[in-house]
């Protein structure tokens, strides 16, 4: 039988003339890649347990460390590609299904890359957003389809409940458990200060976070982890999970190494134990129980917080929101397939959903020619990078975009994609209080201000260029985007000219 | 004690009137209203009739007495309080509850107790007098289902119970012969310690619906509890 051996991905390269021993990479490294030999007076390491998050390079005083991709591979094979061969020598030795975190890095079509915003030249005026107002926020909910008015002609106030937004941009759910008590308290803390919203995810609140409430939306999946009746008090808006860009159609397995602590008693389960989020909700098989799931968080809520349905982006997204527009729901969420993940199994992750910018578009059209768009908002994630991505998003018919991977590395993420062992040196996908605390929610919660701060004035600048005041007004303004180099399929779907048209 | 009838009343403004009140509620002539006592934690409610789907959603320490059968959904991720049903209930009773107890007089269908949860002392539980369906306790994370096949002509459990199981403790009235229980679970008769812890239960049970708890617990029962609470620890390798 073969020997089972697959050469490390990385290497460590370590200058010797630089590095001073001391040991700082060895202390950071949760992996325990570097080791002090005590008899040589070096420092050693063992680069097959480096999963190049840079955490090392990073904190190295004297820059005598770089983690660079190994030159030593298999022979090339356009077919055969070295990661592919060695996925099947880590099953051929486990037997087991292929884990892995964030979102999808293949090489696949990024729609919003093919897209080109308008701005106006001579026939109309450009706003200089440093001198003029412009307009930033949303109001995400149900509108009433008309004003009602009393018998002596007041208005009556016939408008369901709204989430107000001061920018068209939330945080994604992450749930505690797979990110650490200190990132949410970044994201909270920074959702305060910007008038956004951050969202749980489906591992319930930790008490310490309730004060955030209004800044809150609070998530019910299948595993109905830390769900109760305050809990849906507590929030803005409540959102029920039915599916995940990055995992489409299948549930999620927090390990039960995870489950420690607060975690345990926030998810309401015994420490140590999996928590387990079955694929389906197994009271729902239809829009007729999603929406009995609807009411029955109304009911519980007195109708005073909106309900957001959040689903992945699958093949047949524009005729599934249809339905989710009709059960009730206040706003849809849609994840596309490039969405993050703590973790997922990687044939689910990089195969199975489609891009957001194409169901975006789908299902704005839809709602539309049903009329029925005025039913919901739209809110779209799935890997949302930029103020661009969201400026196209809005245009294609989006209310506001939801982020996460943007969100993480803002805190410090360097996206090596091993959330699943629970090993963060960043403090963000860990459980373990040591590594927790390397992440500050004050510089934290300040990173996250910081970015959306930058997005926001982006966002102003192209609004401004395309002589646009007000994020309303480019709603669905696909008249502002053109493509470049889409095929007519496409460009239909998106519903937007190509460029040069 | 309000007394409420609920004939010609839409669900929204039953709900709305229960949610209002300042005491007790008597509703009678229920017929399939929805959601009655959704997070409910102030005052208790005696249903005569039949309430519908989702009764005592995330009830949150109310008692909820029903004097007829209820549908779908009882008790839907409750907290604590308790629901008493003179009859038989729907499918997916107890789903994800986390505190509280449940006790049905008669038969419950599809999916009962599924992802039942518990924490420390925080213990929910459901006891189903008659038999249970398909896929009982499916998913089962913690907590007590108790099923006693008492005046039922069925099998006390249906097909496919436990599957997912990696909490909790199932007790079944019966020697289980013919169940086909999945390979994740242990399946043993029941012990005097078990019959000792489930006890308070079935005094609960026979107090409610009048049987003689001696006469109940002289019986043969069987105790399904998982053998892991780590399922796919062994499922996945890194990538």
């Amino acid at each position: 039988m073969s020997i089972n051996y697959i050469y490390p991905e990385f290497e460590v390269v370590r200058n010797p003339n630089r590095c001073i021993c001391c040991r700082v990479c060895e202390r950071q490294c949760a992996n325990e890649v570097h080791r002090f030999d005590a008899d040589g007076k070096v420092m050693l390491s063992d680069e097959s347990k480096c999963v190049n998050c840079q955490r090392c390079v990073s904190l190295c005083p004297t820059r005598a460390l770089k983690i660079i991709k190994s030159d030593c591979v298999l022979r090339e094979n356009a077919n055969w590609q070295n990661q592919t061969i060695k996925e099947i020598y880590k099953q051929a030795e486990s037997g087991g299904v292929l884990l892995s975190s964030m979102g999808n890095p293949n090489p696949l079509p990024v729609y919003f890359d093919k897209i080109l915003i308008n701005a106006s030249q001579v026939t109309n005026p450009s706003i200089d957003p440093l001198r003029e107002p412009m307009e930033t926020k949303v109001f995400l909910g149900k509108k009433p389809n008309k004003i009602e008015r009393d018998k002596d002609g007041n208005f009556i106030n016939n408008l369901p409940p709204q989430i107000e937004l001061s920018m068209p941009v939330m945080f994604s759910a992450m749930s505690y458990g797979s990110i650490s008590y200190n990132a949410h308290k970044s994201l909270a803390l920074a959702a305060q200060k910007l008038g956004i919203l951050y969202n749980t995810g489906e591992g319930g609140l930790h008490e310490d976070f309730y004060v955030y409430g209004d800044n809150t939306i609070v998530q019910v999946a299948s595993g109905r982890f830390g769900v109760h009746e305050n809990y849906l008090q507590a929030g803005k808006a409540i959102e029920i999970k039915m599916g995940q860009g990055a995992k489409p159609g299948i549930g999620g397995h927090l390990p039960g190494t995870k489950i420690v602590g607060d975690v345990s008693k926030t998810r309401m389960i015994p420490e140590g134990s999996d928590a387990i989020s079955p694929a389906p909700h197994h009271d729902i098989y239809s829009i007729e129980d999603l929406r009995q799931l609807v009411y029955s968080l109304k009911e519980a809520t007195a109708y005073k917080k909106p309900v957001i349905v959040k689903v992945a982006a699958v093949h047949n997204i524009a005729a599934i929101a249809s339905g989710i527009a009709r059960s009730g729901a206040d706003v849809i969420a849609i994840d596309g397939f490039r969405g993050g993940t703590g973790a997922a199994p990687t044939r689910v992750r990089d195969n199975v959903g489609i891009p957001i910018e194409l169901a975006l578009a789908a299902v704005d059209k839809r709602l539309r020619d049903e009329g029925i768009r005025n039913n919901v908002s739209l809110v779209v994630g799935g890997s949302i990078r930029s103020a661009a991505d969201v400026v196209k998003s809005i245009a294609l018919g989006a209310d506001a975009c939801y982020i996460a991977t943007a969100a993480l590395l803002a805190l410090g993420c360097h996206l090596c994609r091993t959330c699943q062992t629970g090993k963060c040196n960043w403090g963000i996908a860990t459980q373990n209080p040591e590594l927790v605390k390397r992440l500050n929610p004050e510089i934290g919660s300040q990173r996250l201000i910081n970015l959306m701060t930058a997005w926001k004035h982006e966002i102003k600048e192209m609004m401004g260029g395309m002589g646009i005041n007000s994020i309303e007004t480019l709603r669905g303004n696909r008249l502002m985007l053109r493509g470049i180099g889409l095929n007519e399929k496409e460009l239909e779907i998106l519903g937007i000219s190509h460029a040069g048209q | 004690m309000i007394k409420l009838n609920a004939s010609n009343l839409n669900f929204d403004t039953l709900n709305e009137t229960v949610r209002k009140a300042k005491e007790d509620i008597e509703i009678s002539d229920c017929l399939g209203q929805r959601f009655i006592g959704a997070g409910l934690s102030d005052k208790n409610l005696t249903i005569k009739g039949t309430p519908g789907n989702a009764l005592g959603a995330y009830l949150n320490g109310s008692t909820i007495s029903v004097f007829g059968n209820a549908q779908d959904a009882v008790g839907d991720t409750m907290n604590d309080g308790k629901i008493i049903v003179n009859g038989n209930i729907g499918d997916c009773a107890g789903y994800a509850m986390r505190g509280g107890r449940i006790f049905v007089k008669g038969n419950a269908g599809y999916r009962a107790g599924i992802h039942m949860k518990a924490y420390k002392d925080k213990i929910p539980a459901l006891v189903i007098g008659g038999s249970a369906g398909s896929f009982l306790g499916e998913y089962q994370a913690g907590g007590v289902i108790i099923v006693l096949g008492l005046n039922s002509d069925k099998n006390i459990v249906g097909n496919f119970p436990c599957t997912g199981m990696h909490g909790g403790k199932m007790i079944l009235r019966s020697n289980c012969k013919g169940v086909i229980f999945p390979q994740n679970v242990r399946v043993s008769p029941a012990e005097k310690e078990d019959l000792e812890e489930i006890f308070s239960y079935i005094k609960e049970f026979c107090d409610h619906f009048g049987f003689d708890a001696n006469e109940i617990l002289n019986a043969e029962f069987t105790v399904i509890t998982p053998d892991s609470n780590n399922p796919y620890k062994q499922m996945y390798v890194g990538n």
